[in-house]
């Protein structure tokens, strides 16, 4: 907790120094954020209202992030619109920016706007970002019987490099439990949401550190390695394979597991562990196994309609902080929902990630097998990525 | 008799090779179908269940095969396997029969070869099956040779589903028996062959079958005792001839020589007891060879002289060595058997001295209706196979008897023989439902013919009649011609051969013409023996696949059991060693009884303590002494074993009756016999173990009761065993040295780790402390008194 704190601090002192660095063309008129913490997946949205204070016409908004948050931060999508109301908005490219003059301790990314803003116009700027591995479970180390509680640090105000004139933070909790919170002024806490704000007149790089310690039970599902097999046939299916490593990356259980205790009364006995995970997977998926390196895992349920088909798996047993488990499943999807033929060639559109639902991982490898003789390959996808080929033997029956 | 067959056969020559052509075809699609037949029965067990291997050795063969198809044969041949009897470890190269492995190691390889990506689990599982048809071939063979081709197809098909070899060759049950059989059949086959022929190619290739069957199984020795009795048998009833030498020599010579290079055999294909039987009647077959070879060359009257003066020398030669050779066997402790060979000999040795062996339940002794439920309806056609073989006998039929009577000897042994009668069973049946087909058809044939021939003979036609009456003679010649040609094997042989086979079948092929003739039956009875003898079939074949559905097919890592709301499926075992693979260190070392062994280092990948290659007894004492003491004792000979974990199962939740519990009597007993301070009486209330309230204190006060029993009471709040349908003795404890961390969804597996050792200087001062501040408060105590006195 020490950390942070001084990274307050020293933030704190950075304000003044850097004020000038920053761009005072731009304002930010309104900032509201909402974070949700009902998971383990910490997702922030940022409502931004920018007003070009300045002269000369803007078209790059700058977004600022303390390293030890941009260093978990898995996504971020700003949508922007501009003018008095909120109309259709649209997706803005993102980068990561080094402005000059800045403290280091400081990650900056830079909206490009479609037009540059006007003198006197106003943006709506809407910027979603995904964190992981933000919450801390503390204490480390829990036994059966008690609850997982996690720590959330961030700042009651804006990180902005633009002051801020007004502000406001929610914070969704779980339920449950809260511990403790940082109480400034104007903190509320209603049922699960606390409230800080709104602040008024902030100046650039303000930080004002807030703790927020509460119960979270729900499954700290991590897979630290999933490799997705897309194997195109063009006897009509698209076969995918999916092989999970999946670990509970919340607090670690220590002392006994006892059945007994978690069999009897497993939501006091156990309300920290997960048991099953949701996969849904595309319409019209068949042949859906799921299995682990030992053979089928019997324990698993399939609801399937017209939109989506949803799969419901058990690990071989309940998962307990830190413990960990990998298993496969795997599926075929017909071949002509996922690809499609244009200017004499074909094309897979195909998603990357994974059909889990609330799972974080870490590392994805996804490998597609394409039928024989496949040339000029060509790939796009929204995100950069390490890629390789490989040409291995190809099957003597299938193909 | 004639005419009728006359008249079938008239017209010329040619249709009756098509009618041969047609008979190999017919047979060589049935043959096809027989093992469609036999994979397919055994598949029952992949569409119940899952591909997945079953039970406890085949497990072990899978991971061997895994090493294999990743690191290479030579890497295999030199694999010391540390994950398993720790600290001593394991030269699985040198210590496994690798017959199996490295025949699904190559099929392994030349599928994938093919660029047919099976993973080493998919071959493994459909080894098995794939080898029940290739046997029930071999066992078409072995029939045809003794008994034609009929009796041969007969054979095959009741050896497809025949449920003794079906219990140990369903799809994923990978064990050294599926390929064994189809080893076993194919070498008496060849022995057979060359007997009938007596070709040195057969011979040679009689040697290698004899190799790959040393490969595969323990079992050979069955095979290297069972042809030196078939071959004295021969000797002893005057059958001697040279095909006999040249079926049995080659086969000692090359067999023995290449069964020494399978490591786990090495020497001990000279060097023990099991062998020597072949060796004596290789002696044997030598001075009767010669015998024969100097009677050639002498006149009668010299030749009685020499036989005395020889008989007199070579006795006394013979004793000499015989002398010597009792002296060195009983030299040793075992008289040179092995412990298993020893409780084939003397069924009351295991028992009796080694309870390791004994405590495997197929070393058990079979029941009646083991009988009944393995070979079935067999039991009762073998002996009309046995009498059919004695007509006529030869030398193939006299050797099909030797194997019925010595396999029916040894299933009564051991339950797991069971599967060595099974073929021998399976043969003669195929012979006797065959020879009884044969006369039933044969006289409705005949029967029919004369009711047809009362008809048409009358309005018949002349040309015909008189032409089929001018050649009765030569056709009835011809169609004895065909069926000697029949009968007489189909293989290219030398012309000398040929003319030696031409005597024996025409001595044999004389005999059953004149019973032909004799044995003809009523119609009306002939056609309702055929009948009830197809409903037999029928029961058989009803009853087989009963057996492979329902009997034989679970692969009892994963049980099932039906209820009112459906399936209900007990995975408990992979779910205990699925979270010791994924929740402990790779180098935690893991203790359980040695059933649970190969398992765990094959599904958990975890350093076991003792598995079940039961090869070092004091190791499996230790760890059965271990669970049969107090919590202490115990954990200080876990720690000593560098053991973390400890495994057991227990059934008393759900009523799984071979849990470790009723397994306790053997830990106790094999434990006891290294260990004396663990006495079995100590164990027993009333010559019983129990583990109600009239069990003894040292049974409650034992790791295994107090691991198993855990925090049991709390179930249900009495305590109540399902399997052994009482409450527990002791209800309520504690764990000092030992702490749950994993009990399976049905409490079928739970896993104790050994609490770390107490600090000794913090242990020494609480004593301190707790005996100061009992001093101060007794003294504080007194202090209080003495004011109120």
């Amino acid at each position: 907790m020490a950390t942070p704190l001084r990274l307050a601090a020293l933030l704190l002192v950075l304000v003044a120094a850097f004020a000038s660095a920053a761009r005072a063309d731009l304002v930010v008129s309104r900032a509201d954020r909402k974070v949700d913490l009902t998971s383990h997946i910490v997702r922030v949205l940022t409502s931004l209202k920018v007003e070009n204070a300045g002269s000369e016409p803007v078209s790059k908004v700058l977004l600022a992030f303390p390293n030890i948050q941009a260093k978990n931060l898995a996504a971020i999508r700003a949508f922007g619109t501009e003018g008095k109301v909120k109309g259709l908005s649209s997706v803005l490219p993102i980068e990561v920016v080094e402005p000059s003059g800045v403290p280091p301790e400081l990650t900056f990314f830079s909206a490009s706007l479609h037009k540059p803003l006007q003198k006197g116009k106003i943006l709506h700027l809407d910027v979603l970002t995904v964190f992981t591995h933000f919450l801390q479970p503390f204490p480390e180390e829990i036994t059966q019987a008690d609850s997982q509680l996690v720590v959330f640090q961030d700042s009651s105000h804006y990180l902005s490099p633009y002051p801020v004139k007004v502000q406001t933070l929610s914070i969704r909790l779980p339920g449950g439990r809260v511990e403790s919170y940082t109480k400034y002024g104007n903190t509320k806490l209603v049922d699960s949401e606390l409230k800080y704000g709104p602040y008024e007149d902030v100046p650039p790089f303000s930080y004002n550190p807030i703790i927020v310690h509460f119960e979270n039970n729900n499954p700290f599902a991590v897979a630290k390695e999933l490799i997705r097999e897309i194997e195109i046939s063009h006897w009509g299916n698209v076969q995918i394979t999916e092989h999970y490593n999946i670990v509970h990356g919340g607090a670690r259980l220590k002392g006994e597991f006892s059945r007994l205790d978690y069999q009897s009364r497993p939501y006091a006995r156990g309300v920290s562990s997960f048991r099953h995970l949701i996969a849904r997977l595309p319409a019209r998926a068949h042949s859906i196994y799921y299995r682990d390196e030992i053979g089928n895992i019997s324990t698993s349920h399939l609801w399937s309609d017209s939109k989506k088909t949803q799969l419901e798996i058990e690990p071989r047993f309940p998962l307990f902080g830190g413990w960990q488990t990998t298993f496969t499943i795997g599926y075929g999807l017909p071949l002509q929902d996922f690809v499609f033929s244009a200017d004499g060639k074909r094309f897979l559109n195909i998603t990357f990630g994974s059909p889990m639902e609330e799972i974080l991982i870490e590392k994805l490898i996804v490998k597609v097998v394409l039928p024989e003789g496949s040339k000029d390959i060509d790939v796009s996808a929204p995100f950069p990525t390490n890629q390789w080929q490989e040409v291995v033997p190809h099957w003597t029956i299938d193909n | 008799m004639a005419e009728p067959v006359a008249n079938a056969a008239a017209p010329a020559p040619a249709p009756g090779r098509l009618r041969n052509a047609f008979g190999g075809v017919l047979c060589a699609f049935t043959l096809i179908l027989i093992g469609v037949l036999a994979f397919s029965i055994r598949l029952f067990s992949v569409i119940k269940y899952e591909s997945v291997i079953h039970e406890f050795d085949p497990y072990f063969n899978f991971r061997v095969t895994q090493f294999l198809s990743k690191n290479g044969i030579y890497e295999f041949w030199n694999w010391f396997d540390d994950r398993t009897w720790y600290p001593l470890g394991r030269v699985i190269g040198g210590t496994v029969y690798p017959g199996l492995t490295l025949t699904a190691g190559s099929i392994w390889w030349f599928v994938n070869a093919l660029n047919i990506p099976l993973s080493v689990e998919t071959v493994c599982v459909f080894t098995a099956p794939i080898f029940s048809a290739i046997a029930s071939w071999a066992t078409y063979l072995l029939t045809k040779e003794a008994k034609g081709t009929g009796a041969g197809l007969m054979a095959a098909a009741i050896l497809a589903m025949v449920p003794s070899y079906i219990s140990r060759s369903v799809a994923g049950s990978y064990d050294n028996e599926a390929v064994a059989i189809f080893a076993l059949v194919f070498t008496f086959y060849l022995y057979v062959k060359t007997l009938n022929t007596g070709s040195l190619f057969y011979a040679t290739l009689n040697a290698l079958s004899y190799f790959y069957m040393v490969c595969s199984w323990g079992g050979y020795t069955f095979i290297i005792n069972l042809i030196p009795m078939h071959v004295l048998l021969c000797i002893v009833t005057g059958r001697y001839s040279s095909r006999l030498y040249i079926a049995y020599a080659p086969l000692v010579i090359l067999g023995t020589l290449l069964a020494a290079l399978v490591p786990v055999v090495g020497f001990n294909a000279v060097l023990t007891s099991e062998h020597f039987a072949s060796f004596l009647v290789f002696i044997i077959l030598h001075v009767v060879a010669f015998v024969y070879y100097i009677k050639g060359l002498l006149t009668p009257r010299l030749f009685k002289m020499a036989m005395t003066l020889v008989i007199t020398v070579g006795l006394a030669v013979c004793f000499a060595v015989v002398a010597i050779l009792v002296a060195l066997v009983a030299s040793s402790p075992t008289k040179g058997w092995s412990g298993r060979s020893l409780s084939l000999l003397d069924p009351t040795y295991a028992s009796k001295y080694i309870p390791i062996i004994a405590s495997v339940s197929e070393h058990q002794p079979p029941t009646w209706p083991s009988y009944f439920m393995d070979i079935n309806v067999l039991a009762f056609l073998v002996p009309a196979g046995i009498i059919s073989c004695f007509l006529p006998l030869s030398d193939a039929s006299s050797f099909m008897v030797l194997y019925l009577v010595t396999a029916v000897y040894f299933s009564g042994v051991m339950v797991r023989l069971m599967l060595v009668l099974a073929p021998a069973a399976c043969i003669l049946s195929g012979i006797a439902l065959s020879s009884a087909f044969d006369v039933l058809t044969r006289s409705m044939k005949f029967q029919l013919s004369k009711l047809f021939d009362d008809g048409p003979a009358i309005s018949g036609n002349g040309s015909p009649n008189g032409s089929s009456a001018s050649t009765v003679n030569t056709s009835s010649s011809k169609n004895e011609k065909t069926e000697k040609s029949e009968a007489a094997p189909k293989e290219k042989q030398s012309k000398k051969n040929r003319r030696k086979d031409k005597e024996v079948t025409e001595s044999v092929s004389v005999k059953p013409k004149k019973e032909k003739r004799l044995s003809v039956l009523p119609l009306e009875a002939s056609i309702v023996s055929t009948l009830l003898l197809i409903a037999l079939g029928g029961f058989y074949v009803v009853h087989c696949v009963w057996a492979a559905a329902e009997a034989y097919s679970a692969p009892s890592i994963v049980l099932t059991s039906r209820s009112r709301e459906g399936l209900h499926v007990f995975d408990d075992f992979r779910e205990a060693y699925a979270w010791l693979s994924h929740n402990t260190d790779v180098d935690d070392k893991v203790a359980s009884w040695w059933d649970y062994g190969y398992q765990t280092t094959a599904m958990a990948n975890r350093t076991v303590i003792v598995d079940n290659n039961t090869w070092n007894n004091t190791h499996i004492a230790t760890v059965g002494t271990a669970m049969s003491s107090p919590e202490k004792a115990a954990w200080e000979i876990f720690d000593s074993l560098d053991v973390k974990y400890v495994l057991v199962v227990f059934g008393g939740l759900v009523g799984y009756p071979s849990d470790d519990i009723n397994k306790f009597l053997w830990m106790v007993r094999i434990g006891g016999g290294e260990f004396p301070h663990i006495k079995e009486p100590d164990y027993l209330r009333d010559g019983q173990y129990r583990v109600d309230a009239q069990a003894t204190p040292t049974m409650l006060n034992c790791l295994m009761y107090k691991l198993c029993y855990y925090r049991f009471v709390e179930t249900d709040g009495k305590g109540f065993d399902r399997v052994r349908g009482y409450e527990i003795g002791k209800k309520h404890f504690k764990l000092t040295h030992f702490e749950e961390v994993f009990t399976t969804h049905h409490w079928m597996v739970r896993i104790y780790k050994l609490k770390p050792q107490k600090n000794r200087i913090r242990g020494k001062l609480k004593k301190l402390k707790s005996q100061s501040s009992k001093t101060s408060s007794t003294l504080a105590a007194g202090r209080k008194k003495n004011p109120w006195q």
